[in-house]
């Protein structure tokens, strides 16, 4: 049983510091809280307030996605991926076509690769915005939630007109595109950019000088460089330590290497800083879409791909960089039409391991804040 | 039967409080009038609150259950009378059934001493701001009650919360009243009052509302209290104590159907009672605004049609609406029952234009319009704030509030002592 294993590792049995005589407090939250953010499952071991440890228990939403990866072909499997991180299912589109595009070794062609940024650019905006929505509804500001979803809609009308779907978008086919833009996709993406630009003023106008978000987030779930290299910690968290790392520079995919964006990095890796870094990449997002839309090229969307894959015996690991950190796939191909092996690097996961080093010594309330910070989609955590 | 009558007849040529005549045939009548009044508030108060904070957040609120949502509070009390009463298992049976009660009894004895007017209180005590504050804390006992005996880690941590928020803001409330009942001894005899009336009435004579009272002391000893009354009464941002993205919902988490409906009453009322007291204390209780700029007769009667242009100008607005309706005959009952709702408003407001009425119900007025402004900043706030941590809060109570509220007070009695010896010896 997975409780009894938790729970023993929490040693209930003997209390490290008795307080007066009170017992330390074991309190489960989730996986029915509103906080958790889908169903993820935490033990908290409290005295009073203070967190003296937690542990998470995951797998209430396990679908088993990599089992099924392998039972299906290479092009069945593609919406798949997108029901994993479901705030961000362009991007996890993007990583799997390009994998399979790697081990085919077939390369998307220029108009195609274009949309693909534009598209993929513009979920980084509506992931953070859901991100932001909630992590100030975890801290108690309801307000930003309907600002941030009333502008989230914007996206998902775009992609809901380019694709027929707004939030399993299954946008991307392995080799480029299957639908070529419609009328007007340019100047829809244009118009919310024009839309949008005001907007994360006014989001920041509500949150980052405001005294108590500012006392609610300094110095709250603090983890340092190091600790994030140590868990394999990507993404934002990661950036707002101090660490310059972002795969769309380092191991630049797609054509990310053609745009020019600068990666926003904080110094104390606190909340705070996470918070500044994500409201920054929301404006480099929109810096690079502006770029795409002005360079789209004329052309074929879709490379010549076979109508059966069957990829050359092998394996390829290829990671993008989703709105949560490094998102990463791993194909081992037998030469047949279903990989042998399929496995996800998901970003939520491995970041969701950091939230017991960000929570100790800290109060209950800040775990919510150190929850909504670490941006964790339990689809992907569980997958 | 001829004595029941004179001695009903007897308060009418009074001047004084029912309770303070001692007429206990008016007392209740009274009673009845404030309760029902307070229940009435409460309601409009919860569709209040959805609209305006829904406006706030670029959406509609209720809309579907009459006219503009004005129905939804009426339903949503009927869906909790009928829903099933749970107790849970491990409750302590006697506590988790007292708990509500408790509360609610706290947050409604208050109003005993809340005066509307000169005349217009169930009674006036000598006491009244003490009683006041002692009665409405007595809402913590209720809380770490239901919170104890839900037998329930969350509610037992909202329940901590809850008592530890209200003992330290009580501190500083009672420092920042303090220095009001300082400022009421400053007349010819040098004795204060702590008569919710006679306090009012100290502002009367002295010409001036407590708030601008010492410029600026009266206005910290106000923003103290102002701030302290959220907290005591566990509302945004200091609603740690029913935090729902940390607890769910605190102490009441066990709790539903009608139990937690008395809560949720309790909350309310305790927010307009602690209006009340910062209405009376600094906002010049039932006085009308600028009463020595815009004195004399013919600004008190331009004064008296504020009550009836306040309806009368609701009841435009709503028939404002009206026509602003879809025109679908779906719509048909809605839009009668929105021209009901605006006929209601204006032969409120028609019936207020009365001169025996118009001079009567001028001071309810003005003390309901000033608490109500205080219910706006309440959803105001809730629009607005992120949640305060709990030692933050804390840290809030004890180290800005409580310095402050002592330094307001010393500040207070040296103004007021030289006052009165050296400019009046």
């Amino acid at each position: 049983m997975a409780d009894q294993n938790t729970l023993t590792h929490l040693d209930l049995e003997t209390p490290e510091k008795p307080f007066l005589d009170a017992n330390e407090l074991v309190i489960n939250m989730g996986p029915q809280h509103p906080a958790t953010h889908g169903v993820l499952r935490v033990i908290l071991r409290l005295d009073g307030e203070k967190v003296l440890g937690l542990e998470c228990v995951i797998g209430y939403l396990h679908r088993g996605v990599e089992k099924i990866g392998e039972n299906r072909t290479y092009t069945m499997f593609n919406p798949y991926v997108d029901r994993m991180d479901y705030v961000a299912a362009v991007s996890n589109g993007l990583g799997y076509c390009e994998t399979v595009e790697k081990l085919l070794n077939v390369e998307a062609p220029p108009r195609a690769q274009y949309v693909r940024v534009i598209l993929t650019e513009l979920n980084r905006i509506a992931s953070h915005q859901l991100w932001l929505g909630t992590h100030a509804l975890d801290i108690g500001a309801i307000t930003p939630l309907f600002y941030t979803f009333r502008d989230r809609e914007e996206i998902l009308k775009i992609y809901e007109k380019y694709c027929g779907a707004r939030l399993t978008t299954h946008a991307f086919r392995i080799g480029g595109l299957q639908y070529e833009t419609y009328n007007g996709f340019e100047a829809d993406v244009e118009n919310f950019l024009n839309f949008f630009r005001p907007k994360i003023d006014e989001y920041e106008e509500l949150l980052t000088t405001n005294r108590i978000w500012v006392e609610r987030t300094k110095n709250v779930g603090k983890i340092s460089a190091e600790d994030c290299i140590a868990l394999g910690v990507t993404g934002p968290v990661l950036r707002a330590s101090g660490v310059k790392w972002d795969i769309r520079k380092a191991l630049p995919y797609a054509n990310y290497k053609n745009f020019d964006f600068e990666i926003p990095t904080g110094q104390h890796g606190d909340t705070y800083d996470r918070y500044l870094v994500r409201m920054a990449e929301m404006r480099q997002s929109v810096r690079i879409i502006e770029q795409a839309i002005d360079a789209i090229p004329e052309g074929p969307i879709m490379a010549k791909v076979p109508k059966v894959m069957k990829p050359p015996a092998g394996e390829v690991y290829h990671s993008i960089e989703a709105p949560k950190g490094e998102l990463g796939y791993f194909i081992v191909s037998d030469g047949s039409t279903q990989p042998y092996r399929l496995r996800v690097r998901p970003p939520s996961f491995v970041n969701l391991q950091a939230l017991d080093l960000m929570c100790r010594g800290q109060l209950v309330a800040d775990v919510i804040a150190v929850i909504g910070t670490l941006d964790i989609v339990l689809g992907e955590v569980d997958r | 039967m001829g004595r029941i009558i004179l001695y009903i007849q007897s308060y009418l040529s009074s001047d004084q409080t029912p309770g303070a005549a001692g007429n206990m045939f008016w007392v209740l009548v009274y009673i009845m009038l404030v309760f029902g009044g307070l229940s009435v508030a409460v309601i409009a108060m919860n569709w209040l609150e959805r609209k305006i904070l829904a406006h706030m957040q670029v959406r509609l609120g209720p809309m579907r259950v009459g006219p503009h949502g004005l129905l939804q509070p009426i339903a949503d009390a009927l869906k909790l009378l009928l829903k099933e009463d749970i107790m849970p298992a491990e409750a302590d049976g006697v506590i988790f059934w007292v708990a509500p009660f408790v509360v609610v009894l706290a947050a409604f004895t208050v109003f005993v001493v809340v005066p509307f007017g000169p005349t217009h209180a169930i009674t006036d005590m000598n006491i009244g701001i003490l009683f006041m504050l002692g009665v409405s804390s007595l809402s913590v006992l209720g809380i770490v009650m239901a919170g104890w005996a839900s037998n329930s880690h969350y509610p037992l941590i909202g329940a901590l919360r809850s008592s530890a928020q209200m003992v330290s803001y009580e501190v500083a409330m009672g420092l920042a009243v303090v220095s009001v009942v300082l400022m009421t001894s400053l007349n010819a005899t040098g004795t204060g009052t702590l008569s919710m009336i006679g306090i009012v009435q100290a502002q009367q004579s002295q010409g001036v509302w407590f708030i601008f009272k010492f410029f600026p002391l009266g206005l910290i000893g106000f923003f103290i209290f102002a701030v302290a009354m959220v907290a005591e009464t566990n509302r945004a941002p200091f609603d740690l104590a029913e935090a729902e993205s940390e607890l769910t919902a605190g102490f009441h988490t066990e709790y539903s159907g009608f139990r937690w409906s008395l809560f949720f009453l309790a909350e309310y009322s305790a927010m307009i009672a602690v209006s009340s007291i910062a209405v009376t204390l600094w906002l010049g209780g039932w006085l009308r605004p600028f009463p020595n700029a815009l004195s004399g007769s013919t600004w008190d009667f331009m004064f008296s049609f504020f009550p009836a242009a306040a309806f009368l100008f609701l009841a435009a607005i709503t028939f404002f609406n009206v026509v602003r309706m879809p025109k679908h005959p779906l719509f048909r009952i809605q839009t009668i029952g929105l021209a009901g709702f605006g006929v209601v408003l204006g032969l409120i407001g028609l019936v207020l234009l009365v001169p025996a009425v118009r001079m009567r119900v001028q001071d309810i007025f003005w003390f309901s319009a000033k608490v109500a402004a205080f219910m706006y900043l309440y959803i105001w706030y809730r629009g607005t704030f992120p949640r305060y941590r709990f030692d933050q809060l804390m840290r809030m109570g004890w180290k800005v509030l409580l310095p402050m509220g002592l330094g307001v007070l010393i500040l207070t009695a040296g103004v007021a002592l030289l006052q009165q010896n050296l400019w009046h010896p």
